[in-house]
């Protein structure tokens, strides 16, 4: 019957922005992430450019109404390549008191606020600590205001859907998306379709959020003070193939294309746990790649099943965050002891302890770096953005398979949960990872000698139980370095942790050199990791509009550094880091190249801002 | 194939055997490789995985595939690698510190899943590689250096353990009886799922004598009471004990006063585990009569198998994973070209 609502058409053409950054905010039951995913996705596939940052409380279901139950989701979309989801939103979505109360300071100066007023009434005022209502006194006097009685709306348009009682409200997430599409021109057929498909199972609930979207879409055309809409036109991005993705969804793919890439059965091993879990629901999906997800009892299990896989012959992967990285790390030295391959991927969150567990931070660095007992060297490397997510994952199994070591795969909870647009890659492109799996002896008398190195990688070879005469026991005790019998012997400890750590740092020579983007020679160097790429790609970009001269380049390589960190780190007077956290990067950058390095650092919940990272180096070059 | 007339040479690895000198993990080790050979199992298949204690140097006397890994984390390891490689026939060594403390989640964990391992925990009360402190099966009061007025934990009893963890087989047997152990290990292959065998396990250095109601020529007729399938549990130097089930309670009972027809008759198939449960109940510790034999045998779908079913339904039904597809699966649009 929904079939039936026709939608309006826009009756005078649009006003075209070249970006704007939208902000849907709510209740953390009102299904913002939501409304907010599906703006995200039909404006990708419109061909925008976008970045998005979600961000929801860390109860599941904080109490109604209160100012730490509001759930929010931020988009920029653009016209032009753009790589943070924005600093200032220019248009405020609320779906309540507390939503407005706690996101209208981030609003630009003259910036939209559109308001569900149906939830303005006292209780919910007082909750959110008003003690006037916000509607009638002068909070929004400096704003564009659209007040909306969005649940109103919604009880008449899903009205003979057949959905009745307390369940038609759910719908108005629909209805708020419903007045987005309309006045930012946002195709409705597409999220017609996807609420159906969504639906498909509960045909009277899809109605009832057709109807809700129908609803606002065209409650847009009727009012008059939404008849001016806008447009964001597609992007001009490098031709390709794009599709919208998550960092953890990427990772996941990454994984799997490893995998394939590696002819191996992938093992993941790993226990429930924000932010990181979405990879073991987007893997659990997959299982017809040969994909396994093991559930484990704990974080240990976690990753010793994944050691056991590991030593059976699959790519073995853990992932985790920072409270479960801890948990891992005497299974992650074992492994490391053992010389296995295994990835252990770390979706950082706000710490110590449970922290923070839905804000994003950089500050498993050092743990990464540093988080195991004895000397203990292991590869670390970091994904950038969801985009860069499938590609370095990639790199992380192959370093693992090649150097039979485990490897440290750090994201967090920006990349993990932002999306953006990613060119699909040519995967005829992508490395050969299949593992030399030894199958004959490899001693001069005929023997197996678990522990003689490949004389380039310093790698042990792989010997899968199954395979006859190869029998062999590793543990954790010292090693001999060529029988791999336990030894006690002094010179051999020596050794061998010589040779465990030469293996490490020799993958230098088997990764790229840093690149430096710096096409006007500048003074002043801005180096980062991880996720505050967007951010400093950003600053960079705009103050480069301004003729500001600044170099930028991003490390993917952690431990070991890139050979040619040192001599680019020479060439400026100033290096700036800015990194989420308190200096980490930086601390390792001092200890190495004995030289001074600028940190722009906090821990405040929230990525950097594209002006704070601007700022900082404008006042460095001045 | 080639048929495997192995002797258990074929899996005596070339490694010195560092026990102390008398202690019950010799005689542990040469069951387990006269079990090896007679398996029929190519040695190549077989992997033994465990945790850290004296019992867990065990992989490395073994000719087979093996890990020595970290502290209690055996039956997760070993889990990993049954369920990545179900041919595998995966043995776990562990003792009661590793096994029941600081392992305790992975080991009830790896019991209810059914993973197709064969868990044998020497249960010797005592941790010897550290040097005697008390452990989770050593009795209230016992004097140690950690416990020098006595200890005050409450101890486990493992075969109850195993059976609340929802185990498919539990068995207890004990080092100083190679003859049963080797039975005990034959039914366990026999299993299809996880197979949990308690081995009381004399520990001459810190805790010598320790079963000595088991053990000694005198007692242990009287208190060794030997599980058979089918048959009525009597024991006794001239069988005159045995036990009843009365209100789901297992006694010990003489067989002239109650006749023969009281006596429970063992069935280790019975799926109500409750039965066995309560035959466990019968001793808290090897200080009186003690059942040792198999108390539970019962058939569930195992996890290794399951998972890789799931796997193999999976390609069934959607054919091999593509990974093209893969990443254009939450729409595309085209930019240029
Ligand atoms: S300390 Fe005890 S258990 Fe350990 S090897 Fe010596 S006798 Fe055996």
């Amino acid at each position: 019957m929904t079939d039936q609502i026709e939608l309006h058409d826009h009756d005078s053409a649009p006003e075209a922005l070249d970006k704007v950054i939208i902000r849907f905010a709510g209740d953390s039951g009102d299904g913002m992430q939501l409304a907010g995913t599906r703006f995200t996705d039909s404006s990708a596939l419109f061909g925008n450019d976008l970045a998005t940052f979600p961000s929801y409380p860390a109860e599941i279901r904080a109490p109604q109404g209160t100012l730490f139950g509001v759930s929010s989701f931020q988009v920029q979309i653009a016209d032009y390549d753009i790589l943070t989801a924005g600093d200032q939103p220019d248009v405020l979505v609320a779906m309540n008191p507390a939503a407005l109360k706690s996101n209208l300071e981030d609003l630009r100066p003259n910036g939209t606020v559109i308001i569900n007023t149906d939830a303005f009434d006292e209780r919910n005022l007082e909750k959110a600590g008003y003690d006037t209502s916000p509607l009638e006194d002068d909070t929004l006097n400096s704003y564009k205001v659209h007040k909306i009685p969005m649940e109103k709306l919604t009880k008449d348009a899903v009205d003979g859907t057949g959905v009745t009682g307390r369940a038609v409200l759910r719908s108005k997430n629909m209805l708020a998306l419903g007045v987005m599409a309309w006045l930012f021109n946002r195709p409705p057929e597409t999220t017609i379709e996807w609420i159906e498909e969504k639906f498909a199972k509960l045909p009277e609930v899809a109605a009832a959020n057709v109807a809700a979207f129908k609803g606002g879409y065209n409650y847009g055309f009727s009012t008059e003070a939404l008849r001016t809409t806008y447009t964001v036109r597609k992007a001009a991005l490098e031709p390709g193939t794009y599709t919208n993705v998550s960092g953890n969804t990427a990772t996941a793919w990454g994984l799997i294309a490893a995998a394939q890439l590696a002819g191996l059965d992938l093992f993941y091993g790993t226990y429930p746990i924000t932010p990181a879990s979405d990879i073991l629901h987007e893997l659990a999906r997959h299982k017809h790649f040969g994909v396994k997800t093991f559930q484990a009892e704990d974080e240990i299990a976690g990753v010793g099943t994944a050691v056991g896989a590991a030593f059976g012959g699959s790519l073995s992967v853990t992932g985790t965050s920072g409270p479960g990285l801890a948990l891992k790390s005497e299974a992650v030295s074992l492994a490391m002891m053992i010389e296995l391959p295994l990835v252990v991927i770390d979706v950082q969150r706000g710490g110590p302890s449970t922290g923070l567990p839905t804000k994003p931070e950089q500050s498993d660095l050092l743990f990464a770096m540093f988080g195991r007992h004895g000397e203990a060297p292991l590869p670390v490397i970091a994904i950038s953005s969801p985009s860069d997510a499938f590609e370095t994952t990639i790199e992380a199994c192959r370093i693992a398979l090649k150097y039979m070591t485990p490897v440290i795969l750090l994201s967090d909870n920006n990349v993990a949960n932002g999306s953006e647009p990613w060119k699909l890659p040519d995967l005829g492109g992508l490395p050969d990872l299949k593992p030399d799996f030894i199958t004959e002896p490899n001693g001069e008398n005929g023997e197996f000698l678990p522990y003689k190195r490949d004389a380039e990688t310093f790698a042990r070879p792989w010997a899968i139980p199954g395979t006859p005469g190869l029998e062999h026991r590793v543990g954790g005790l010292e090693k001999n370095e060529t029988t791999g019998n336990v030894s006690y012997v002094p010179s051999n400890h020596q050794a061998m942790t010589d040779v465990r750590a030469w293996k490490v740092a020799n993958i230098a020579h088997d990764i790229p050199p840093l690149e430096v983007d710096d096409p006007d020679g500048a003074d002043v160097l801005v180096l980062g990791w991880g996720s505050s790429y967007p951010p400093i790609k950003a600053a960079v970009n705009v103050l480069r509009k301004s003729g500001t001269k600044v170099a930028q380049a991003h490390l993917r390589y952690l431990n070991p550094f890139p050979g040619n960190l040192g001599e680019v780190l020479d060439r400026y007077d100033k290096v700036l880091v800015p990194e989420l956290n308190t200096g980490q990067l930086r601390f390792l950058l001092r200890a190495e190249f004995l030289r001074e390095i600028e940190g722009l650092n906090k821990v405040d919940a929230t990525p950097f801002k594209v002006e704070e990272i601007a700022s900082k180096i404008q006042e460095l070059i001045a | 194939m080639t048929t495997l007339d192995y002797t258990r040479a074929d899996f005596q690895s070339d490694q010195e055997v560092r026990w102390c000198p008398g202690c019950g993990d010799y005689t542990i080790l040469a069951s387990v490789q006269k079990h090896f050979a007679q398996m029929g199992i190519p040695k190549e298949k077989v992997a033994v995985i465990s945790g850290i204690g004296c019992s867990s140097r065990f992989p490395y006397y073994v000719d087979t595939y093996g890990m020595h890994s970290i502290h209690g984390r055996a039956p997760a390891i070993a889990s990993g690698l049954a369920s990545s490689r179900p041919d595998l026939d995966v043995w776990v060594i562990t003792g009661d510190g590793d096994a029941l403390s600081i392992g305790g989640n992975h080991l009830i964990h790896a019991l209810r899943r059914n993973m197709n391992l064969k868990i044998l925990l020497f249960n010797n009360q005592i941790y010897g590689l550290t040097k005697g402190q008390y452990s989770p099966t050593s009795e209230v009061g016992k004097r140690t250096k950690s416990t020098p007025m006595g200890s005050i934990d409450y101890p486990f009893n493992p075969v109850s353990l195993a059976l609340g963890a929802e185990a498919s087989f539990v068995a207890r047997t004990i080092d100083a009886d190679p003859k049963h152990t080797a039975q005990v290990l034959a039914a366990a292959s026999d299993h299809d799922g996880s197979a949990f065998i308690e081995i009381y396990q004399n520990c001459n250095v810190f805790n010598d004598k320790a079963f000595i109601k088991l053990t000694g020529k005198e007692e242990r007729d009287d208190n060794r009471i030997y599980l058979e399938d089918g048959k009525p549990v009597v024991f006794g130097a001239d069988d005159e004990f045995g036990v009843v089930l009365i209100g789901g309670h297992a006694r010990i009972v003489e067989r002239e006063k109650v006749g023969d027809g009281a006596i429970h008759v063992h069935d280790a198939s019975e799926p109500d585990p409750s039965v066995a449960f309560a035959l466990s109940r019968l001793n808290h510790g090897p200080y009186g009569p003690t059942p040792l034999g198999v108390l539970r045998k019962v058939d569930r779908p195992t996890y290794d198998k399951a998972i890789n079913d799931q796997v193999a339904e999976a390609k069934e039904a959607r054919g091999d994973g593509d990974l093209a597809s893969l990443i254009a699966s939450q729409g595309t649009w085209q930019v240029g070209g």
